[in-house]
């Protein structure tokens, strides 16, 4: 657990150290996230895995440990919205409709795109 | 100990506030739970309910929480981190989805700020706001440093973003299941786009292969809509 823990916040300080230095347009935990999805597959090449020693493993276990408590982590920022009461009153209507709107049509544009594409490519690779 | 000792006592801690948070998770997740995890009890959003109330009702402001509820706040980041580790073991899944994967990406990433910034303006939401916007679709960490680039309220973009985190949770499943959509790796990167980490939990929730696609669809996202916004904003509200 130590060791999974340490590894994550390894790659997290790496990402960090790397977009700031860098001064690279990505986070830095995005940037730790695309190096250990790299790191995996560079060992794998010189140490041999399967997906069942990987999930066992401590980075597998501190991995979906804190990943099953992903929607908790988000609790402290969202509760920042007491500091915007009185500005939720003013544009709260606006500000939801914006949302709902923005939401639904991404989630649409998104879904579509991917399908479509996905087809097109499909049928080619039939053809 | 008189009470009111105690409790001046208890705010110079982190220990009241962390506790609190945990629990109004749980108490929220056992609800969403008995709810066979219906989309609209949704766990983040009840939680945020009982812990502003819990604010409000004691008069504590919200610096005083988050010094307790920081050290939740701070796994956000090596939690983004271990999304690598799913994402590698479908790597194969994500290779064959390649092309359908980087046209949503740019297509869904425009029309996350472009609908939502047009839509407030035209509601008459003032530029400020408008900017604080803009980035609703992304992790909190990065929406606020854009917002912060362009001279908006990072606070307030944090709130936008998990609004827009919550209404996404709600709104996918039923939305895509309206649609017919079976296909769990294009739900959950739409869901993982619009809605970033908050959506992507509810995709992990729902199926694997979901969570997967929605984990890549928040961390490519929080590539793209950073470089994105400079250039499109601009032109949306002048």
């Amino acid at each position: 657990m130590i060791r999974g823990f340490f590894i994550l916040l390894g790659f997290q300080l790496i990402g960090e150290v790397g977009a700031r230095g860098l001064a690279l347009p990505a986070p830095g935990p995005v940037i730790g996230l695309a190096l250990l999805v790299i790191a995996l597959s560079l060992y794998r090449r010189w140490r041999p895995f399967d997906q069942e020693a990987l999930a066992a493993s401590d980075l597998g276990q501190a991995a979906r440990g804190l990943l099953a408590a992903l929607p908790l982590l988000f609790v402290p920022a969202g509760v920042g919205v007491v500091q915007y009461l009185g500005l939720l009153r003013e544009q709260g209507l606006a500000l939801a409709v914006a949302l709902v709107v923005s939401t639904v049509a991404t989630l649409l544009a998104t879904v579509g795109v991917f399908l479509l594409v996905k087809r097109l490519s499909d049928a080619k690779a039939d053809a | 100990m008189t009470p009111f000792r105690l409790w001046v006592y208890l705010q110079t801690t982190p220990l009241f506030w962390l506790t609190a948070t945990l629990a109004a998770f749980l108490a929220a997740d056992a609800l969403a739970k008995a709810a066979g995890r219906r989309p609209i009890v949704n766990n983040v959003l009840i939680s945020i309910a009982l812990l502003g109330g819990l604010l409000k009702l004691t008069g504590t402001d919200y610096q005083t929480y988050f010094n307790g509820a920081q050290f939740v706040h701070f796994l956000l980041g090596p939690a983004t981190v271990a999304l690598g580790v799913p994402i590698y073991t479908n790597f194969a899944l994500v290779k064959r989805n390649v092309w359908p994967l980087a046209a949503a990406l740019f297509v869904g990433a425009i029309v996350a700020i472009a609908s939502a910034v047009l839509v407030a303006k035209g509601l008459g939401a003032p530029r400020p706001v408008l900017i604080a916007l803009a980035p609703k679709s992304i992790t909190a960490g990065v929406a606020m440093a854009v917002t912060e680039t362009l001279g908006g309220a990072p606070p307030l973009t944090a709130v936008l973003v998990i609004a827009t985190g919550v209404l996404g949770a709600i709104i996918v499943t039923p939305l895509m299941n309206a649609l017919g959509v079976t296909d769990y790796a294009a739900r959950g990167f739409a869901v993982g786009l619009a809605s970033h980490g908050i959506g992507t939990a509810r995709a992990f929730a729902v199926d694997p292969v979901a969570g997967v696609f929605a984990g890549l669809a928040m961390g490519l996202n929080a590539v793209v809509t950073p470089a994105v916004i400079p250039v499109l904003l601009p032109w949306l509200i002048g």
